[in-house]
Formats: structure tokens, sequence, C-alpha cells
């Protein structure tokens, strides 16, 4: 009974958010619609802690440390969200955004331990050469997804949030969108070989795909000038989105599937859109960093 | 695969769906909403804290790591939320005043 009333929920919680983005794009309704995806926000937060089961039923535990975990973010999130002043609003936005992304990483290192341990106990119990059945593997893809998507966000998140408080100066230097590449070439590489190599050496593999999506996400925002940083902020923005979604596949859960999916789209769109409003193009924006200082060196000279 | 499409053709749908909805939703906005439509969008990700919240609440008492990365999870998720729902509606409320 209480899971189908959680069900209910979440439908209901995914059409809040829906309204509520369609409301956020209508100047007269727009802060209707924030206060509409919040409640919808609240009332699967809610749901979640107390009608959750697993696939055994059993509810969830450790709800002391889920009420701290709330209260502390929530009086963190307040303050920082009252005090901020209005012109450091992008900035303040790009951090909380980086926070989403931390948690979608850090939930795919915690459900990746657990994957690795069940790995240790069939190995210890059935010998070396066990494979795990197939739903393991798309079970690990999802999660390295997860855990990419979500470091690069919350490392471009926080450097952005850096250059716009003027705290991180720009930085580039010759070659570095293919170093870039490079680095991207090789987050692949190294996530295919995980599934290759499987189980073996599959901690040290996942946690340099940790390192380098950390890396590429610094090394992705670092040359981007700090006019460009909205852009840049609502992209991430839409990656943290499919992070999210990420999580919806892991929990078999509708409504973090809908609502990153969702922002995803709603997202990438938002970020054309405000190239287009600046008259550039996305390609521009990106990779514009020479671009932009060799324009701005002839009209100088 | 077409098993595989099959078995999943649910999340497809929903995939899909969104990925239209999303973009259809938002396709009329004008400029001066785009900074707080992409806070209002940053605050609706946040419900990746549902599953920090699962994490959390699935962590055996005796498994630090899980217990201590699950705390920050749902820590940082909530700040995510609660701060970009409030973050939105000042600038909102901005707006309002302007007018």
């Amino acid at each position: 009974m209480a899971i189908n009333i959680l069900t209910l929920i979440y439908l209901l919680a995914s059409v809040t958010f829906i309204i509520g983005l369609k409301m956020l794009s209508n100047p007269a309704h727009a802060r209707r619609g924030n206060l509409i995806a919040a409640a919808g926000m609240t009332i699967a937060i809610l749901g979640t802690i107390f009608l959750y089961k697993d696939d055994e039923g059993n509810s969830l535990h450790n709800y002391g440390w889920i009420f701290g975990g709330i209260l502390v973010g929530a009086i963190i999130g307040t303050l920082a969200a009252k005090k901020v002043k209005m012109t450091a609003m992008p900035e303040m936005v790009s951090l909380f955004n980086g926070m989403g992304g931390a948690c979608a990483a850090l939930i795919s290192i915690v459900e990746f331990n657990h994957v690795n341990n069940s790995i240790n106990y069939f190995n210890g119990s059935l010998g070396n050469g066990f494979v795990l059945p197939n739903f393991s593997y798309s079970f690990l893809l999802i999660i390295c997804l997860g855990l990419i998507i979500g470091s690069v966000s919350f490392a471009g998140s926080i450097i952005a949030w850096g250059k716009l408080n003027g705290k991180i100066k720009d930085f580039s230097f010759k070659g570095q969108h293919i170093f870039n590449l490079l680095i991207l070439v090789i987050i692949l590489i190294i996530t295919s070989l995980l599934f290759i190599s499987f189980p073996d050496n599959i901690v040290i593999l996942f946690y340099s795909v940790l390192v380098l999506a950390l890396l590429y996400g610094v090394l992705f925002v670092l040359p981007i000038g700090g006019a460009d940083m909205p852009v840049v902020i609502s992209l991430l923005n839409s990656f943290t989105g499919v992070a999210a979604a990420c999580g919806g596949f892991l929990y078999d859960n509708k409504v973090m599937l809908t609502g990153g999916i969702l922002v995803g789209a709603a997202g990438t769109l938002l970020t054309i859109l405000m190239c287009k409003a600046m008259n550039r193009s996305l390609k521009n924006v990106l990779i514009g960093s020479f671009g932009g200082t060799a324009v701005a060196a002839q009209g100088a000279s | 695969m077409l098993l595989w499409i099959h078995q999943h053709q649910e999340y497809i749908y929903i995939v899909i769906l969104m990925i239209f909805l999303g973009i259809e939703i938002i396709g009329r906005v004008p400029s001066v909403l785009h900074t707080p439509l992409m806070s209002g969008a940053n605050a609706i990700h946040g419900v990746v804290i549902i599953g920090a919240i699962i994490v959390m609440g699935k962590a055996e008492s005796d498994n630090y790591l899980a217990l201590i990365l699950g705390f920050l999870a749902v820590i940082l998720g909530t700040i995510n939320v609660v701060g970009g729902f409030v973050v939105t509606d000042r600038m909102l409320e901005m707006f309002k005043k302007k007018k």
C-alpha cells in the first residue's frame, strides 16, 4: 500500500516539475511555477524518506543521518541563498549546480563499492573467473556514466564559480582543446577497460576515471572567458540533469529519471538560446577562447 | 539488442518523451528569464537527493564509507535543492520590483 502511494507521489512530483518549468518560462507566472516545483520536490523527498521500500520490502534506516544531513544542507543552502548579493547570483547557481554534480558522483562511488563488495564476495565463495549476470554490466555502466558526468559537472561548476568570483584567472595553453579531447578519449578507454578486465583491477580503474573526469571538468571550463560563464553554467546544469537521470536508472526511480532528463533537455536548449541571445554559437563559446583573444588583438591593432 | 529494447521500453519511452517535452516547454522563453529559468532547472535536478537518501537509508551501520559518503551526498543534494529554489525565488522577486 505504502509503495503505491509513493508511486503516486513520484508521479505528482514529475508533473509539478513539468508545470514548474513551463510556468518559469512565462514572466507572469514564473514565481508561482518555482513554488510549485519546490512543493513537488518536498513531497517527493518526504515520501522517499517515509515510504520507500527496497525490493525485499525493507524500509530505509539511518534516519538520524538522513535528517541530520538534510538539516545541515537546508541551513547552509538557505543562508547562502539569502545572503548572496543580487550581482553574485549566477556564481551561486553555479556553486549549487556543482553540489548536485558532486552528489551524483558520490552516489556512484557508494554504489560502485557495493558492486565491488559483491564481486569480492562471489569470488571468495565461487572462485575466480566468476562472471556476474548481464544486468550487472548495465548497472556498472550507469554507475560509470553518473560518476563521469557528475564529476565533470562538479569540477567545472567550481571553476566557473571561482572565475565569476574573480578568484580564478583565465588560463589556457597551446593545444589545450586537443589535450582536453585526449583526456576525454582516455576516460572512455579506461571506462571500457573496466568492462573488459572485469573484475580485476576494477577499483584502480574506477578511481582513475574519477580523477580524470575531475581534471577534464577543470580544463574544460578554465579557458572560457568570464563573460561566457552563464552559458557554460547552463551547459553544466544540463550535465547534472543527465547525472541525476543516471541515478533514476540505478534505482528504477521514475521521478529522478523524468526530472533529470527534463532538465537535461531543457538545459541544453536553454544553453543554445542563451548563445543566440549573445549572437554567438555554442561552438564559438566553447572553443572560442583563442578566437576571442585573436579577435580582440585585431581590434586593438 | 531488440530484446534489450523490448525489456527497457518503458525507460526508452520516458527518455524520448521527456527530451521532447523539455525542449518544447521552454522553447519560447523570453531572454530576460534565461537566468531564473537556469536557476529553476538547477533546483529541479536536485532530485538527485532522492538517490542520496536511498543510498544513506540502505547503508549498513558498519559500512563507514557508505555512511560518510552518503551523509555528504545528502548534505550536498539538500544544498542544491533548497539553495536552488530560494535563489530562484529571490531572482524572480527582483523582477517584480522592477515593474
